[in-house]
């Protein structure tokens, strides 16, 4: 189901933990997961839970509780917009409403050439530079205003 | 000790205890839903905040440690603002329909919305929609009304010992689920209907059919594993419609198996016989009971007169009440004949030559929560014994260390340190092997008698369980009834004797049946020379009185047990159900009642008695069979039949005062052992399915749908398979000595190797006879 390369990385956490509490990296191994098939299919949850001796439900637990694991298929691109307290009073909102039409999507979407996929977030811990948005979980992106915007999914268009 | 004040009263409580239990111990009630006391505790209900003095916000009673000098209001101003707060959020999704939910008149929300809630709501906006969920035949689903307690997934988790429900997403879009199209197989899975708070979780066959207060709460005992657990059964109309536990903290907790709680659904089962049947011919007439009665003693005398005493015999059911079982012995015994058993799935009954009492548990069920070793011989463990494994279960998360020696390493969902997997021809050489390695380990000599089995050399496994047995402070060793029900049972149970006391445990047999005790202090065995049930299953004999009891399903002989008592002349079948194998073997078949219409007695494995009331009227003509008997031995002028009510009789018996009874004894001093017969050939494992064990149980639709349900299949392990040249999905006729059956065979690595597990007590394998046999697999 996974690869090696993932499995070695999941290895990697799980050693991490006393050898009988495996499901401690259950995070670790969903994100470990989720990089290499670009989302969680109950399949690919399932394969990760019997990998950390742990119940299939309770690591669909971990994986719908929080927003960036993806239990959908995304796009090449996913855009998570914070639209917390603190981003919605600095722009954050406008920046969302910008993406929107900007993409032709909702939050939850995916454009039709499967490039983009718009995702509503949780505060992502830098309020001082809202608005912020996050690239595939793993590059944030700071004070976007439209300019900055237009740039972002210009580069990532290329 | 801790001292703590709650409202105004003053105690001391243990270190460690919460509010909750201190509030408990003055009687004081704090509103809750999520606390329970079996359960860890999750705190997120909310409803069980008080006040406490110096904290600056209300704290769950539930989760809140006492410390010294603690003072709690638990029905201040602040307190009761702080539930009547959270009882508003509760409701604010909760649909407020209590007139069209199943859980209306016996819902902790409903009862505390009463005293908490408002009776208008504010809230204006729409209200959530949860999908219900398929959790499978037993268990229905309103989830719009779940309010997110979580009792049922920390049941899974803790109590069934796999986690089969989980919360997933989160906050405002919170759902309790299975994991995708996962329905829950728990063999417990009933106890969480008993645990919602709300109408979220509810019993699917008894949904909508009665109001809980229309129904009578009476007391009984389950007739169907060797635990005795306590019920309540609910009755409208004289028909049964719920079974709920009563609560016994020494026996089943407050817990039930689907088992005990569903297979009222076979007492009201179309098949019930109502009125006494004569055969004439092919056919079968209803009759009176003077008819029927008088016939079927008649022709008995005629019969026992013209072929004598030693050619009529009495099989009896296993789950049938001591009293029951008292005067049929009692009837065969005055009728001259010693031919009496209810042990019908055991083969090897060389221990009744030295036995000096009933086989017991050997040890109060309650005294499991001490025990930190324990071995099981022989046993189906988590389906034959549902709730004593959940027992074993709690004590092994508080260091209880298991092992087993079985052919199959089947999940009993609890930690198995150490394990044997012999065929079942190997058996006594495991055991053997794990008597040497105690004896060489204490440097103990073994009983002379059992010295030709021990092995010259013994094999790791063994060493282990043998290691883990004599590390132990207080341990246990325990035979299942795949022993008992063993070729060579007798020898297994010395074997573990001998192990006991070499090592210091307590000795026990769990027993398959309500009444495995107290069958033999009934004396419903043979005690002169008579024949066993199995001698009486594999030759006809001229007549029979058969109680209770579908030969093919109930006895290890299987289909040849049907033919042999085809073959009687005379057949007086006392029973609660009509079958057309019942009808094809019997001459007259006498309606006699289920342990809900009959007062009675059940032994558990433990040694207790505990006797019960009919909870119903008898329906038809149904009769207790007690009375049945008692008549039967007057028309047949036999001495000793002048009972006027069942207490009389099992005044007789035994006296349930007494805890243990008297007369239990495991031991089996100077036996005859018998040494392993190696056999080629592929071993059958048989098991008794967990919803096959009794008529009963057998006719419950809705049990009969659930997983453990399924129709047999043969089970091998993949090298089995690949030995065999079979793969999974094969249909494949397995055939024996006796007869042949055709089955799917699918891959299972808990099987040993060389083994094909396929279930007993169906009708797709009663032909394949001997529960322990070489079988022949092969495809077609």
């Amino acid at each position: 189901m996974l690869s090696q390369e993932s499995l070695k990385l999941i290895d990697v956490e799980v050693a991490k933990y006393p050898s009988d509490q495996k499901q401690s990296a259950v995070m670790a191994a969903l994100r470990i997961a989720q990089q290499e098939k670009g989302w969680l299919a109950r399949e690919t949850i399932d394969a990760v839970a019997s990998y950390l001796d742990m119940p299939a439900i309770a690591a669909f637990e971990v994986a719908s509780f929080y927003n960036m694991y993806d239990l959908e298929p995304v796009g090449e691109h996913k855009i998570t917009v914070c639209t917390n307290l603190p981003c919605a009073l600095s722009g954050g909102v406008h920046a969302a409403d910008y993406l929107k039409q900007k993409l032709g999507i909702e939050f939850n979407e995916t454009t039709p050439d499967g490039k983009f996929t718009l995702k509503e977030g949780e505060c992502m811990g830098a309020c001082g530079d809202a608005p912020v948005l996050l690239h595939n979980n793993h590059k944030m992106c700071s004070w976007m205003t439209t300019e900055k915007i237009d740039q972002l999914l210009a580069d990532l268009a290329k | 000790m801790l001292e703590i004040e709650i409202d105004g009263k003053q105690l001391q409580v243990a270190d460690g205890s919460t509010v909750m239990d201190a509030a408990n111990q003055v009687g004081a009630y704090i509103p809750h839903f999520c606390y329970h006391k079996k359960l860890s505790i999750a705190a997120n209900c909310r409803m069980c905040l008080v006040q406490v003095e110096k904290a600056p916000k209300p704290l769950p009673a539930c989760a809140t440690p006492v410390t010294n000098g603690m003072k709690v209001w638990t029905k201040s101003e602040a307190a009761v603002k702080a539930q009547k707060g959270v009882m508003e959020f509760l409701l604010i999704n909760h649909p407020l329909d209590c007139p069209i939910c199943d859980q209306g008149g016996e819902c902790q929300l409903q009862d505390l919305a009463v005293g908490y809630g408002e009776s208008k709501s504010r809230y204006q906006e729409e209200k959530r929609v949860v999908f219900n969920k398929n959790l499978g035949p037993l268990v229905a689903t309103d989830m719009t009304r779940c309010i997110h307690c979580t009792r049922c997934v920390r049941f899974t988790q803790e109590i069934a010992g796999l986690m089969e429900l989980g919360q997933a997403f989160r906050g405002e879009h919170s759902e309790i689920m299975p994991f995708v199209e996962k329905t829950v197989d728990s063999e417990l899975s009933g106890n969480i209907i008993d645990l919602c708070p709300v109408g979220a979780l509810t019993s699917k066959p008894f949904r909508f059919a009665a109001r809980t207060w229309e129904l009578a709460r009476r007391k009984s005992v389950s007739p169907h594993d060797s635990l005795g657990s306590n019920l309540i059964v609910q009755v409208k109309h004289d028909v049964v419609k719920r079974v709920l536990p009563l609560e016994n903290e020494a026996i089943n907790e407050c817990w039930l198996s689907d088992r005990d709680r569903f297979s009222y659904e076979g007492l009201n089962c179309a098949s019930r016989l109502t009125k006494p049947m004569i055969r004439q011919g092919d056919s079968w007439q209803e009759t009176d009971w003077q008819t029927a009665l008088e016939f079927a003693a008649t022709r008995l005398k005629a019969v026992v007169a013209a072929a004598g005493a030693e050619e009529f015999g009495a099989l009896l059911a296993s789950n049938a009440t001591v009293e029951e079982l008292y005067l049929a012995q009692k009837l065969v015994r005055g009728l001259g004949s010693d031919n009496v058993d209810f042990r019908l799935r055991q083969t090897d009954f060389s221990a009744d030559a030295v036995s000096q009492g009933a086989p017991w548990l050997g040890m109060p069920v309650a005294e499991i929560a001490d025990l930190n070793r324990l071995l099981v011989i022989g046993s189906f463990f988590r389906k034959d014994h549902p709730l004593l494994a959940q027992r074993v279960r709690q004590a092994a998360k508080r260091g209880l260390k298991v092992a087993s020696i079985h052919p199959t390493a089947d999940d009993w969902l609890l930690p198995v340190s150490a394990r044997m997997q012999p065929k079942p021809s190997e058996m006594v050489a495991a055991l053997a092997a794990v008597l040497k390695a105690v004896a060489d380990a204490e440097s103990k000599s073994v009983d002379a008698a059992l010295t030709v089995l021990l092995p010259a050399d013994m094999p790791a496994e063994a060493k282990a369980i043998a290691d883990m047995l004599l590390s132990g402070r207080q341990s246990a060793i325990w035979l299942g009834n795949f022993a008992m029900q063993h070729a060579q049972a007798a020898t297994l149970r010395r074997l573990a004797q001998e192990i006991a006391s070499i090592t210091g445990s307590s000795f026990g047999v769990i027993g398959d049946a309500a009444n495995s005790v107290g069958g033999y202090l009934a004396g419903a065995v043979p005690a002169t020379g008579g024949k066993n049930a199995a001698a009486m299953l594999s030759e006809s004999l001229k007549s029979y009185v058969l109680l209770n009891v579908e030969p093919s399903l109930d006895s290890a002989a299987g289909e040849r047990a049907r033919a042999a008592v085809a073959g009687a002349d005379f057949v007086v079948n006392l029973t609660a159900f009509n079958s057309p194998e019942l009808r094809a073997i019997s001459h007259v078949m006498l309606p006699v009642s289920p342990f809900t219409e009959t007062s009675g007695t059940f032994v558990s494995c433990e040694g207790r008695a505990q006797s019960f009331v009919a909870v119903a009227k008898p329906q038809g003509d149904t009769r207790p069979a007690w009375k049945v008997l008692r008549v039967m031995g007057n028309l047949l002028s036999l001495d000793g039949f002048d009972y006027n009510d069942s207490e009389a009789v099992r005044a007789d018996v035994l006296d349930i005062t007494a805890f243990p009874v008297a007369n239990l004894s495991n031991t089996l001093d100077g036996l005859t052992v018998s040494g392993s017969a190696a056999s080629a050939g592929i071993e059958r494992v048989a098991d008794v399915p967990i919803y096959a064990t009794d008529s009963i149980v057998r006719r419950a639709p809705a049990l009969q749908r659930a997983r453990d349900g399924a129709a047999p299949a043969a089970y091998l392990s993949a090298a089995t398979m690949t030995s065999l040249g079979l793969n999974a999905g094969d249909a494949v006729e397995a055939k024996t000595e006796q007869g042949s059956a055709r089955l799917v065979a699918k891959a299972d690595d808990t099987v040993a190797d060389g083994c094909v597990r396929i279930a007993s007590a169906h009708e797709t394998t009663a032909a394949l006879g001997g529960l322990s046999a070489v079988v022949t697999l092969e495809r077609v």
